[in-house]
């Protein structure tokens, strides 16, 4: 085992890229849940993404454009189940796992033609100064500008919840949807909107897989991030920040157990990489275990129908 | 005269309908079962490859049918009497993990072919493997491997440690070795055969920690996409298939894929669906490579030196004519015993089995 061959410079900058995707995807259903709807059609709604993005970038040869499809591609099969869950009542785990189905089937079938071919990826940034600053230049400010979006992202659904007023009432939807509509709110238009921010950002995860993590189409290839990014926000007890720091432990470990397993070390590889879902496991049980005047909770409405009965 | 002509074509209308099974009888219905989506650009891609070669050598008399994506495990079982029940006549399950679920429903079902790729159970008359010898394809990429690596470290991405890959493990270092004797061999277990974005992570952590040249014993072309991003400081080898998208960059210099093993089934299902038409079938334990022409190496590409391509020519030739094994020694294993004197092959028992590295490899295999 030699770990000096690991770099932790070059450690960092990869569990960033690796961790994007999941982020983005993550970020978006913490809204979604935060409005008090369970959208479990994560996977299709990103993997949608991945294949419109991809087949935009490689027509115009604009992976930014491709990004900004791929957000609308998103947005637009999660209204799908917006409008089914929420004008129609119908169940939202049978929807949203019908919609990851959808989303699969979808993507392998418009994605067909484009199998095996390579696209345009997206330039690293080279800021001024930040660049070229040793260590943290390489590490932190060499990156492409998804990386710096995704959390941006975060740090504007933290703030948007936190300090304003329409923050205020989407929080206030998730946890009585009943007073919100009460007091004149409109419950369903603002869980449209929630669930439409939500399918943009898991489309802008799947086009970062397909545009630069992996930069290529294959069916299937998100072969699960959608799940895990659904675990985060749990794991997060939906709160932004802890969100963030959910997908770099996710992203994080994964690359670890690569890096460390190149580096020579074979005992307890598996351990490491089943280590995330194990946490997110004993985060569940802790919650559940703690639920009297915790403030981490889930949204009380979480997963409920709303009708409005007067 | 009506009423006759109402009857003749009654008559001839039940001599349609008995004639039909009749007619169907003679139309074999193959079946593939497949573990990953036709458009992985690998494996299960060239599995569809030699499915549709079936297709296309015997025309109307075969019906092909498959099923993409079939996890192994449970779900296996019920696709594989599923597809027995709607009349295939013999099905190819393609993956090592069908290996029980196959044998399970060919009990079931005697008068049913089962063919399993990888596997070694054949527990019932109508269980026949198949396998190619892949380690001759990656003792050739070994050479060029070794002779590529300006750093000295070459990679394998690992998918789970079953003797099938162990075995490419071996051969790849075995030969790199041989053409560059201060090769040193990283393996990456990723535990998956599909999963691009984990692929292209154990390729990344590699290229990280100075590796320059690596293979992939996992299913998509995701580890060469990520190679390619080095910009022609690292090099890889297509897996499976030719993976021919990579072989030159947009702007003409050679690309990432600078050769590949590609793996051919057409001739064994060609030749094994042909068999059960004409009556000749039998069970058997197909193990075929280089010579059979079910493991090929694709077109090396400009990266390489023309030595080097001469070099590696040569090895495909001495394989394919059967003056070669790449399991020929001195060899000795990971511990410093020994296994195969001077002059000495492996035979097949041992290779199938192989759960120990050779002399030079560091690291353990995991449980």
């Amino acid at each position: 085992m030699d770990l000096s061959s690991i770099n932790p410079i070059l450690l960092v900058a990869s569990i960033m890229v690796s961790a994007t995707p999941i982020l983005l995807a993550a970020i978006g259903e913490m809204v979604v849940e935060k409005s008090g709807v369970l959208n479990l059609g994560v996977e299709g709604m990103m993997i949608t993404g991945a294949v419109i993005g991809f087949i935009v970038a490689i027509n115009t040869g604009a992976p930014l454009l491709g990004f900004a499809t791929a957000a609308i591609a998103g947005a637009v099969l999660s209204l799908a189940f917006g409008v089914l869950t929420q004008v129609f009542l119908s169940n939202q785990v049978a929807t949203g796992l019908g919609l990851t189905l959808v989303g699969l089937g979808l993507s392998s079938l418009l994605g067909k033609p484009y199998e095996g071919q390579k696209t345009v990826t997206l330039p690293k940034l080279d800021i001024p100064i930040l660049s070229d600053l040793p260590v943290v230049g390489r590490m932190l400010f060499s990156h492409d500008i998804m990386v710096y979006l995704s959390l941006c992202i975060v740090v504007a659904v933290w703030a948007f919840l936190k300090y304003t007023r329409a923050g205020l009432i989407l929080r206030a939807v998730g946890e009585s949807h009943e007073s919100a509509h009460a007091l004149g709110y409109k419950v369903i238009r603002v869980r449209l909107l929630a669930i439409m921010f939500g399918g943009a950002c898991a489309g802008l995860g799947g086009a970062y897989l397909s545009l630069v993590r992996v930069p290529q189409w294959t069916e299937g290839m998100t072969a699960g991030a959608g799940w895990i990014a659904l675990a985060i926000v749990v794991f997060a007890s939906w709160r932004a920040g802890r969100v963030l720091v959910g997908a770099y432990l996710f992203g994080g470990i994964t690359v670890l157990q690569l890096n460390l397993q190149a580096a020579g070390l074979t005992w307890g590889v598996q351990y490491l990489s089943m280590s995330p879902y194990l946490i997110t496991i004993l985060v569940l049980v802790f919650i559940s275990s703690n639920r009297s005047g915790s403030s981490h909770d889930a949204p009380a409405n979480l997963g409920q129908t709303f009708h409005a009965t007067r | 005269m009506i009423r006759r002509t109402l009857l003749a074509t009654a008559a001839a209308g039940l001599t349609l309908a008995f004639g039909a099974p009749a007619m169907a009888q003679d139309v074999t219905k193959a079946c593939f079962v497949y573990v990953g989506p036709i458009g992985d650009g690998g494996w299960t891609y060239q599995h569809h490859q030699g499915a549709l070669a079936v297709k296309e050598e015997y025309g109307d008399k075969v019906e092909i049918a498959w099923q993409e994506s079939v996890p192994e495990g449970a779900d296996a079982e019920r696709v594989i009497t599923q597809m027995a029940l709607s009349g295939c006549n013999i099905i190819f399950t393609t993956s090592f993990g069908y290996m029980d679920p196959t044998n399970n429903v060919a009990a079931k079902f005697p008068d049913v072919k089962f063919e399993h790729s990888t596997g070694y159970k054949r527990e019932h008359p109508n269980v026949s493997t198949y396998n190619a010898r892949f380690y001759e394809g990656r003792a050739v990429v070994g050479h060029i491997a070794g002779k590529m690596t300006q750093t000295n470290k070459i990679g394998y991405i690992a998918s789970f440690p079953i003797p099938e890959v162990i075995m490419g493990i071996n051969s790849y270092y075995h030969h790199a070795k041989l053409a560059n004797p201060d090769v040193e061999l990283v393996v990456t277990w990723a535990y998956t055969w599909f999963d691009p974005a984990k692929e292209a992570d154990a390729a990344r952590a590699m290229l990280d920690q100075g590796v320059d040249v690596i293979t992939a014993h996992t299913d998509s072309t995701a580890p060469l996409a990520e190679i390619a991003k080095e910009g022609g400081k690292a090099w890889g080898f297509g897996q499976a298939s030719d993976m021919a998208a990579f072989t030159t960059n947009d702007d003409g210099t050679p690309g990432a894929r600078i050769a590949s093993i590609i793996d051919e089934w057409s001739p064994y299902y060609v030749k094994r669906v042909g068999a059960l038409m004409d009556g000749t079938y039998e069970q058997v334990d197909s193990w075929a490579g280089m010579p059979e022409g079910e493991v090929v190496i694709g077109e090396m590409n400009d990266a390489i030196p023309d030595d080097v391509k001469a070099e590696a020519q040569a090895m495909i030739d001495a394989i394919t004519a059967g003056d070669y094994h790449p399991f020929t020694g001195p060899m000795n294993k990971q511990d410093g015993s020994a296994w195969l004197a001077e002059g000495e092959t492996s035979d097949d028992g041992t290779l199938l089995g192989m759960n120990f590295y050779i002399e030079g490899i560091t690291g353990d295999i995991p449980n």
